[in-house]
Order: C-alpha cells, then sequence, then structure tokens
C-alpha cells in the first residue's frame, strides 16, 4: 500500500511541476497552429539568434573538449601542483552564479578592467562574440571533465603501460589505448556541454549587451519577446529549444549503456 | 576505490611525463586560467577597490541584505525539499517496478537539459496570470521556489540513484528477519547508507539555487524587498551603474560557492572513508 502511495507521490510531482508545464508550452505553440508557430520562429530575428546560438555552441564546445580531456589526463595522470585548488576551480561553474561569471567577465574586459584596452586596439571582447564565447565556455568548463576523469581512473595504466613497453609513441598509446577507452564518457560530456552551451542565459545577458540582430542569442530572444508582450513568439521559440533539450536527453540515454556494455 | 586510484596514479605519472605529461598540464592550467581565473580575480579586484570600508557598506545596503536572505532562505527550502523528494524518487526509480519507469528516469534529466529561461516561461505559462487552472503565483515567493525545486529536480536523484542500486538488499533482511519493523530498518539501515549522497546532492542544489537566474528572472517580478533575489540585484546594479556594489555581493556568492564546493569534497571523503571500513 505505501509503495502505491510513493509512486503516485513521486509521479503527481513530476507531472505537477515538470511534464505539465512543459507540455503546456508545446500546446500555446501550437495553439493558433503549426503555420503560425513556424512564421514565428522563421523570422529574421529570431533566425538570427538561433544561428548565433549555435554558432557559440560550434565554438565553445570543441574547445572545452579538447580542454576536458587534457584536463582529465592532468589530473589523473601526472603529478598536477595545487590538485585541489584545480579540482574547485573545474567544479566551481557548477555552483556559482551565471550571473557572477557573466559579472566578472564585465569587469575584466570592461572600461577600466585590466584587458578593458583592448577595445581600445578593435579587439572587442564586450558585446560581442568572444565575450558571449568566453561566458559560455566559463559555464560549460565541467562537463567534459567530470565525465571523463572516473574512467581514467578506472580503466588504470596496465595497458598503457604494456604499448609503451611494446614500443608505442605516446601519440600512439594515447589513440590507440586511451581514445577507445574513454570515447564514450567523452560523448556524454559533449552532450552535456552542448544542451548546457546553448540554454546558456545569465552569463550571456550580462556580457551581450542584447543587440537586436547581433548579439542576442535564442534565450534572450525569448526573454525579449514575452517581455514585449509577444508571448506566441516567445513559445514557438521555446519549443525549438525544449526540442533541443529533449533530443539531448534521448542522446544521452543512447551513449550511456553503450558505456556500460564496453564495461561488461 | 580511492586507494586503488592513488596506486594507479603513481606509475600513470611516469608515462606521461616522458610523453606530453608537462605538456597536458601547461595546456589545461593555462586555459583553466583564462577562462576562469583571470575573470574571478578581476571580480574580487573590482569588489576590494574603495577599501573594506566600501565593501561592507555595499553588501549591507537593505536591499542588498533583502535580496540575499531571500536567495539564501528560497535555496535552503528548497534543498530541504529536495532532500525528501528526491530521496523518494530515486527509491521509486530503483525499488519500485512499473511499466514506463525507464520513460519518467529520462524525464528527470530535462530539467538539466532545458534552458533556465525556458523553464521560467514554462512555469509562468501554467501558473501564471493566465494559467488554465486559475492558479497564479507569479510574482510570489512561492513562484521563487518552484523555479529553484524545477532546475535543480535531478540532483539529489542522481546522487542517490547509484548507491541505492547498490545498496546489498540482503543487509535489509537480515535486520528485517532479525525482527526489525521497516521504520527501523529504514532508521538504521537504509538512512546512513544513503546520508552521504543525500547530502551532496543537497549542497549542490542549494548552490545552484543560491545563484539561479534565468528561471526566476520572468516569474519572480523582481520586486525588491520582496522577490528579488541576488542574482537579479546583482544584474540590476550593474545595469544602474552601480559595479562596485554588483562586485561586492557577487564575491559574496562566490564565496558561498566555494564552501559549498568545499563541503561536497568533504562529503565525498567521508563517503570514500566509510567504504573501506
Amino acid at each position: 500500500m505505501s509503495r502505491y502511495v510513493l509512486r503516485f507521490g513521486v509521479l503527481g510531482y513530476l507531472l505537477v511541476l515538470l511534464v505539465l508545464p512543459v507540455g503546456l508550452i508545446f500546446y500555446k505553440a501550437f495553439e493558433h497552429g503549426f503555420g503560425h508557430a513556424w512564421d514565428a520562429v522563421t523570422t529574421p530575428q529570431a533566425l538570427h539568434a538561433l544561428k548565433l546560438t549555435l554558432l557559440i555552441a560550434a565554438i565553445a564546445v570543441p574547445a572545452n573538449t579538447v580542454f576536458g580531456i587534457v584536463m582529465a589526463l592532468a589530473l589523473v595522470r601526472t603529478r598536477l601542483p595545487g590538485r585541489g585548488l584545480v579540482n574547485a576551480l573545474v567544479d566551481l561553474p557548477l555552483a556559482l552564479s551565471p550571473v557572477v561569471v557573466g559579472l566578472a567577465l564585465f569587469l575584466l574586459y570592461g572600461r577600466g578592467g585590466w584587458l578593458g584596452g583592448l577595445a581600445d586596439h578593435g579587439v572587442h571582447i564586450l558585446f560581442a562574440l568572444p565575450g558571449m564565447v568566453l561566458a559560455t565556455m566559463f559555464i560549460t568548463l565541467p562537463f567534459v571533465v567530470r565525465e571523463v576523469v572516473p574512467v581514467l581512473r578506472e580503466i588504470g595504466t596496465e595497458q598503457e603501460q604494456a604499448a609503451e613497453t611494446l614500443g608505442a609513441s605516446p601519440f600512439q598509446v594515447f589513440r590507440r589505448i586511451t581514445v577507445p577507452a574513454i570515447r564514450w564518457a567523452v560523448l556524454y560530456g559533449v552532450v552535456l556541454t552542448t544542451a548546457r552551451a546553448i540554454g546558456e542565459f545569465g552569463a550571456v545577458a550580462v556580457v551581450s549587451g542584447r543587440i537586436v540582430g547581433k548579439t542576442e542569442t535564442l534565450p534572450l530572444y525569448i526573454q525579449g519577446q514575452y517581455e514585449s508582450f509577444d508571448t506566441s513568439g516567445a513559445y514557438a521559440s521555446s519549443v525549438v529549444l525544449a526540442l533541443i533539450a529533449i533530443g539531448t536527453v534521448v542522446a544521452l540515454r543512447a551513449v550511456h549503456p553503450r558505456e556500460e556494455k564496453e564495461d561488461a | 576505490m580511492a586507494s586503488s586510484a592513488a596506486v594507479a596514479e603513481q606509475p600513470a605519472a611516469a608515462v606521461l611525463h616522458r610523453g606530453g605529461g608537462s605538456l597536458a598540464r601547461g595546456v589545461a592550467l593555462g586555459y583553466l586560467s583564462v577562462v576562469v581565473l583571470l575573470p574571478l580575480a578581476a571580480l574580487i579586484w573590482a569588489a576590494r577597490v574603495g577599501g573594506p570600508g566600501a565593501f561592507w557598506d555595499q553588501v549591507t545596503r537593505p536591499e542588498a541584505v533583502a535580496a540575499l536572505k531571500l536567495s539564501l532562505g528560497v535555496a535552503s527550502l528548497c534543498a530541504l525539499v529536495n532532500a525528501v523528494t528526491g530521496t523518494a524518487m530515486a527509491w521509486v526509480l530503483v525499488r519500485d517496478r512499473f511499466r514506463g519507469k525507464s520513460f519518467v528516469d529520462a524525464v528527470l534529466d530535462l530539467p538539466f537539459a532545458l534552458p533556465t529561461i525556458v523553464a521560467g516561461l514554462t512555469l509562468l505559462a501554467l501558473y501564471g496570470p493566465n494559467s488554465p487552472f486559475g492558479v497564479d503565483i507569479a510574482f510570489t515567493r512561492t513562484a521563487l521556489l518552484a523555479a529553484c525545486l524545477f532546475v535543480t529536480l535531478p540532483f539529489v536523484v542522481r546522487a542517490v540513484q547509484p548507491v541505492l542500486l547498490e545498496l546489498d538488499v540482503e543487509m535489509e533482511e537480515a535486520a528485517a528477519s532479525l525482527g526489525a519493523g521497516p521504520v527501523a530498518v529504514f532508521r538504521r539501515i537504509i538512512f546512513p547508507n544513503l546520508l552521504p549522497a543525500v547530502l551532496s546532492g543537497v549542497a549542490l542544489s542549494f548552490a545552484r539555487a543560491v545563484g539561479e537566474f534565468g528561471a526566476v528572472v520572468l516569474i519572480s517580478g523582481n520586486l525588491p524587498f520582496k522577490t528579488e533575489v541576488s542574482s537579479v540585484y546583482i544584474f540590476g546594479q550593474l545595469q544602474s551603474g552601480n559595479q562596485s556594489g554588483a562586485a561586492a555581493v557577487s564575491v559574496l556568492l562566490l564565496l558561498i560557492s566555494l564552501g559549498v564546493l568545499l563541503a561536497i569534497g568533504a562529503l565525498r571523503h567521508w563517503r570514500t572513508r566509510h567504504d573501506h571500513v
């Protein structure tokens, strides 16, 4: 009996907090027909915002993927000085307010900041693409590292050492032994990184200056549309992002079981 | 597990030392410095301009204090609710059997993947002025709590689930066969085993909720002294040109985040130590 109470309590909580609100967004977006929603997400402003969002992700995700693999190797396979501090810095984006991240970048690259002089030399970081990419890189920094570190620990070094003993160069060891072992973990981290990069709001809101048609990403566009009372436009674009999120969840499921199979 | 990892690290170090060990370290630390360390240093620098007196004045402004208190209050409540609901969800997902369980398990990842602004908008659509149920919590503190619960939904579940999966059912059966009731089994066997995982999930959802911005910005209405949380306050101060005020409160949030991470690190240490016993 108590089992059913618990089961339906939990399912009810999920329904009220998560499933109904997200479901309603889909209903609201298509309330006036599919064509109406399609028109709302294909206005030049919305399309530009979508393209910019994807462009930022296309730069930040590969950068953090390479960093994530290298950092995981440095943490697990070398004697890193100040390992505790490095670990804390890698985890920090998970626990820090995105607005604080945005402000930190704003103060570094803004007028009077240490690197504020770059703008005078024509290198514009704030209110431009580089600042938004840096903000996104900061926010999504931990995901690949955190997926790869436990796998590297688990596989140990016996195979790598054996390969080395047999005359493999460090690069060959990495490519033939390490990469095949960590690839699913990397992929899982990449999916998480991409999802967060596409959805980032707070940090990007601070550094972008939200110039319409120039530095407005899709999440910023949604807020703008909602606040200027174009709710159907906001709902339609939200559905685009919600579909990407659902795709992410499906991708995570597809990647994870394989990893377990490899382990077996 | 911790000890085997430590043993594995020694010869491993040798592998990468001859290879690209120092290169890997240099690249990783350089990237970390440019992306994370340098901006944070600039933030702390900006907060200390004007001296400790100016910093104190900024963080003790009534509006700043009210916002910080609200953030901490909502985040604490959110973490507390998550401790209960998250553990219950993990329990149902691991021990219960019903159709569509794997679907429910997948749905739990959605708050993590869904952009925060969309999360806020969905809650506002259902529980805002145009609510189809007539439930309007927009611009109230309840709305803040709902938004925080939405974005932190997976944290406790995902922390507790693996521990619960590994938990030996035989221990519970042994206790039951010795005459322990279900309550005693939960209190003496299950709860102590789950506690470290619950606490690290709770800590992470607390940290996330203290700084949440995207999900609360639309639904809270941002009324000073009523529904304005710290992240929104910082954003507002920056917009109105008070950079040092924004920086001062940001440094407080940074310290809170670091404190939570230290606590999680200590918990992890505690958990691995218990594994060895």
